[in-house]
């Protein structure tokens, strides 16, 4: 079964998330910033990491960056979803090696359609 | 909605569009009329079927853009456009060499979201395409809609359904809470305004036609006459795409499946095996 990571300090953001890919069918894990999320990839790497930018402790580009640089952690499929929403922040995320990028407020259809693009769902 | 009021705007949109509306969508009428009662300042929709029915031809037009107007995103269903890329345009590199030169329609295009999606992916590919023409033409029953898509201007939803973020970043810039497309992309497209119940031969002809999600808003005979008047003005070898839930089967001779390419028909009248959709090999 595919997992999928949701790193959000929002709980309602990570229920909403979690709901949707379980429809999804996704195994979901939770961590509410970047540094619990990689606490949770160095035990196992999941298949996707949807992934907050804005979040204590750790921001979701600090997160992405170490994820990156772990053995094996090229192959997670990491999906942001933040408030950010201007160019620099989308460009910021492609050089860091961010697979794709949702502009929140998002819904299921959105998130459907930017897994499908990265070849996590079929259609 | 009163049922001879339903009777009267179903009557209207099927001489006028084609749309057959039955009324297990007498909803989809009410929530699309109704904000086009308060632009009109009318209380509501009694007071717009009172006014429509005195044979006011602008607000009859309305009426039938308000109700044609379809939904329509970036890159709508990713497939079609794979296999564009990976199999039409190599057929159309090698078939066009000589005259360097192709057209591609969208028909029912909206708010240009299918053109311009083309228009970007005919950019990316454009070290194969160098010294090549390549009119891509964007029509529409809706005038309001074509503002919209000649705007080039989408709103944060619109720009993320479908849309890889790579060219959303190359191809748009941001304008306060809209995305705006690149002028040179917006300048691939020419929008023109047509009923497809209409006559198609002005518009000249195509290599490639796109005509999704739109059959299925017609009966029967109308999707007949539609398929056939789109067959006449198109190349011997070149191919019409449908929508998922449509297909040419039973309701046209016109046109035949493309062996093992899902969406894609080519000419009946074509020799198959050269047909721009038929995998090379």
């Amino acid at each position: 079964m595919k997992s999928c990571l949701i790193v959000d300090d929002s709980k309602v953001i990570r229920m909403v998330a979690k709901k949707i890919l379980q429809e999804m069918r996704f195994e979901t894990e939770e961590a509410e910033d970047g540094k619990g999320a990689l606490e949770l990839c160095q035990a196992h790497l999941p298949t996707a990491v949807l992934l907050d930018w804005n979040m204590p402790v750790m921001s979701g580009i600090e997160f992405l960056r170490a994820l990156r640089a772990m053995p094996g952690g090229d192959k997670p499929v990491v999906v942001f979803c933040t408030t950010e929403n201007d160019i620099e922040h989308i460009q910021e995320a492609i050089e860091a090696g961010a697979n794709e990028y949702i502009m929140k407020p998002f819904d299921s259809e959105i998130l459907q359609a930017k897994f499908a693009q990265v070849g996590l769902i079929d259609e | 909605m009163k049922p001879d009021d339903f009777d009267y705007v179903s009557r209207l949109l099927r001489e006028r569009s084609g749309l057959v509306l039955t009324r297990d969508k007498a909803y989809l009428l009410e929530s699309r009329l109704m904000p086009l009662a308060r632009k009109r300042g009318l209380k509501g929709l009694d007071d717009l079927m009172m006014a429509l029915k005195k044979r006011d031809a602008a607000l009859e037009t309305l009426v039938v853009e308000a109700m044609t107007t379809n939904e329509s995103f970036f890159f709508r269903d990713n497939k079609p456009f794979d296999q564009f890329k990976s199999i039409v345009l190599p057929n159309l590199i090698k078939a066009r060499a000589a005259r360097k030169s192709f057209r591609i329609w969208s028909a029912a295009c909206s708010s240009g979201q299918e053109p311009y999606s083309l228009a970007m992916l005919l950019r990316e590919e454009s070290a194969r395409l160098n010294g090549w023409k390549i009119d891509i033409v964007g029509t529409d029953i809706s005038r309001e809609i074509l503002d919209k898509a000649r705007s080039g201007t989408y709103s944060q939803f619109e720009v993320q359904r479908g849309m890889p973020m790579a060219l959303l970043v190359k191809y748009f810039k941001k304008k306060d809470e809209n995305w705006v497309i690149d002028p040179a992309i917006k300048s691939m497209v020419q929008y023109k305004e047509l009923n497809l119940l209409g006559d198609l031969r002005g518009l000249g002809q195509f290599d490639v036609v796109f005509c999704r999600n739109v059959l299925i808003y017609f009966d029967q005979p109308t999707k007949s006459k539609v398929l056939n008047a789109i067959s006449q003005i198109m190349a011997d070898d070149a191919v019409l795409y449908l929508g998922g839930a449509e297909t040419v089967l039973g309701v046209s001779d016109k046109f035949k499946p493309v062996p093992g390419q899902r969406g894609i028909y080519a000419l009946a009248r074509g020799d198959g095996a050269s047909s721009l959709g038929a995998p090379p090999g």
